[in-house]
């Protein structure tokens, strides 16, 4: 993967980003130590917060959701050799598919509204990335821009119809009626009820199965389908891809259209399974932080769900964190987020070389 | 007994500091934060007013994302909150949904209606200022062109942007207004270049006053207005002073007034369910004339600003209210 230092597999999955992740903490413990904090309370509420109760881990693992489908979008594209930033507009309108399904057949059966509704998730969230996607394959405009750009033009959208056409009529905040009944996400606690546990009440709701299941999709798709295969190469050398047969604009619509597919699938998890009507702005950055989770997983589903489990865990321990210590504004909390993208994405290379060293060291 | 004297001093002077503890109060801003110089940072003013006066210093939390706003409000309840406003029409369904879960607790929410017997709801009649501010922009205008700058393209906004069209035409028909809102994202509230920009785009057109309703936005609009030796009008707080000279007025939306209130009579026992309407006639909003902008404002713009306020608080004049589709 790098130059120098090469770590047994267990280093490199195991112990490199925990070496990494513990840097990251130490210096936000430093920065909490400045304006006045103890940071080792500083940690325990944070870690308390995100897993010390039923409810904190529901909402830790209804974060990490997101995170899962916005991550394996970055990371199908990625493998394609396509940087997706426009995870966030996919997922924007994919909830808009959500949504308007779950307005209009809200009186029918669960059953129906469902499936229904992740469909729609998933076809309007791939129709958004379709645009960049052909743009890039037949002219070659570059797929960042284009989808940075489609992402002001999903905000710009979803405002629109918001604010003149879905908004629910005599109310000044810019969000849709209810669903109906049949349009509801079963939250976990009330499936965790009728198995005869009792689980918390919070938004974690059953999208998170739907979340694993695209992990195992994703997984089975990448590494065993003929499809996987060509999308691989393509990513790898597009020149070999075109010698072998495949057509790399093909293939870049493709990803494209599943990297759109499964992002748009966090309207399942945000409209249908925790705020049950549409409203600006619902998924919150989810679809940028997408990126940093499939980098810090190493685009692959196991390491995007472990990645996405920590980001979770600090979107919910960071809110207590704020919650509970009146020093800690947001804007620490976002500090503390970045120290550790920076450490476990962009400086992951820092402890390679002296880990190596090291553990020559010990096994000589 | 002497050796309890002290003790029982010690347990009287702590005495009414417990009872203030007694009281917790509980505050939750929007997105915008609570140091956005607008309408977030009047909540907080409001909040360092009553910490001021009582020693009773109000938990804060900033939402970052939606799924937070019940989450938090819920966690306050749960703790022990005595009262807990929610700053922002956004926080409206959240309120719904967990003033229903905890009956006892008390829940103030500022500038959207949710009907429930613990809940104040407070609304401000934002068009009335406005309308007061249309009229000052076409009074002080020499070129019968005045512009306005809004933030996101929302209800609330397009409210600002009606009643101050009401107020230029009410002083002279004829006159032009320029609208532009920044963006339709709530990066439109942060974006001081881009309104400085749509500023100077309307005094190329001939606009000679600019109002702006568009948070930390029209901090630009206001630097360009003075930047050409134009006039602006600020908004939600008092900004006169950021250009005097320049700054022909503010409209005023005191939302630090109603989040102070709302703590206070909590506190006291005399918090009150329902909605409450703060229009020109409860101070709740209104324009403001201080020594900053005193040279700006002439007599007869004075008197005759005087005037629509009462005939606007008498019903003489009706205001429109933009009306969501």
């Amino acid at each position: 993967m790098s130059a120098g230092g090469r770590l047994p597999r267990w280093a490199e999955y195991g112990l490199l980003p925990l070496v990494n992740l513990a840097a990251a903490l130490l210096l936000s413990g430093i920065v909490v130590r400045l304006i006045g904090e103890s940071p080792w309370a500083a940690l325990k509420l944070m870690v308390a917060g995100a897993f010390g109760s039923q409810d904190s881990i529901g909402y830790t693992l209804f974060y990490a959701t997101d995170f899962v489908f916005t991550g394996l979008a970055v990371a199908v594209a990625f493998h394609a050799g396509l940087f997706n930033i426009g995870g966030e507009g996919q997922a924007y309108i994919g909830g808009l598919g959500v949504g308007l399904v779950g307005l209009a057949m809200g009186a029918w059966s669960a059953w129906v509204v469902i499936p229904a509704m992740i469909a729609a998730g998933c076809v309007f969230g791939a129709a958004w990335a379709f645009v960049p996607a052909w743009l890039q394959a037949r002219r070659g405009s570059h797929i960042v821009i284009t989808t940075i750009m489609f992402n002001f033009i999903a905000s710009a959208l979803m405002t629109y119809l918001l604010v003149n056409v879905l908004i629910r009529p005599g109310q000044q905040s810019p969000e849709s009626r209810e669903f109906g009944p049949g349009a509801v996400m079963p939250a976990m606690t009330d499936v965790l009820g009728r198995m005869g546990i009792k689980f918390a009440s919070s938004p974690f709701n059953l999208a998170s199965a739907l979340a694993l299941a695209a992990c195992l999709l994703v997984w089975l798709f990448l590494w065993r389908t003929r499809w996987g295969y060509a999308l691989r190469v393509v990513g790898q050398n597009p020149q070999a891809a075109v010698y072998a047969g495949i057509s790399p604009e093909r293939t870049t619509i493709v990803a494209m259209l599943l990297s759109g597919a499964l992002a748009g699938c966090l309207g399942v998890n945000e409209l249908a399974g925790s705020q049950h009507r549409i409203l600006l702005d619902f998924p919150g950055g989810a679809g940028i932080v997408g990126i940093a989770v499939a980098l810090m997983g190493r685009n692959h589903p196991l390491g995007i769900l472990a990645s996405s489990l920590l980001f979770g865990a600090l979107y919910q321990g960071g809110s207590q964190l704020s919650f509970d210590m009146p020093h800690v504004n947001r804007d620490m909390v976002i500090l503390i987020q970045g120290l550790v993208i920076l450490f476990c994405g962009a400086m992951e290379n820092l402890f390679r070389r002296p880990l190596a060293a090291l553990l020559g060291a010990a096994s000589r | 007994m002497k050796r309890l004297l002290p003790l029982l001093a010690l347990m009287a002077a702590l005495a009414p500091s417990v009872r203030a503890a007694d009281f917790s109060p509980a505050i939750i801003y929007d997105f915008g934060g609570k140091f956005d110089r607008s309408f977030n940072q009047s909540a907080s003013e409001g909040v360092q007013r009553f910490k001021k006066e009582t020693g009773i210093a109000a938990r804060e939390f900033e939402i970052q994302n939606a799924s937070q706003r019940e989450q938090i409000m819920r966690q306050f309840a749960r703790r022990g909150a005595s009262i807990i406003v929610a700053v922002g029409f956004t926080q409206a369904s959240a309120v719904e949904t967990v003033a229903k879960e905890y009956p006892d607790v008390k829940f103030t929410l500022v500038d959207a209606v949710v009907d429930l017997p613990n809940v104040e709801s407070i609304v401000f009649r934002e068009q009335e200022s406005s309308f007061l501010c249309g009229m000052a922009a076409a009074l002080a205008s020499k070129t019968g062109k005045v512009g306005f700058v809004g933030g996101m393209d929302i209800p609330l906004i397009r409210k600002f942007a009606l009643g101050y069209r009401a107020g230029v035409a009410y002083v002279n028909p004829k006159d032009e207004v320029f609208e532009n809102m920044t963006g339709t994202t709530p990066a439109a509230w942060t974006n001081p270049s881009e309104g400085a920009e749509l500023a100077k785009s309307q005094f190329g057109r001939g606009a000679d006053v600019v109002f702006h309703a568009a948070g930390a936005t029209g901090v630009g609009v206001m630097q360009a207005a003075a930047d050409a030796g134009l006039l602006s009008i600020g908004c939600d707080s008092n900004q006169d002073y950021l250009h005097p000279g320049s700054v022909l007025t503010s409209a005023l939306k005191r939302v630090d007034v109603a989040v102070y209130t709302a703590f206070s009579e909590a506190r006291k026992g005399t918090w009150r369910p329902g909605v409450k309407v703060l229009g020109l006639a409860e101070e709740g909003v209104g324009v403001s004339i201080d020594e900053f902008n005193r040279k700006l404002v002439s007599p007869d713009m004075e008197a005759r600003l005087n005037q629509a306020r009462a005939d606007i608080i008498s019903g003489k004049i009706t205001v429109p209210e933009y009306k969501s589709p």
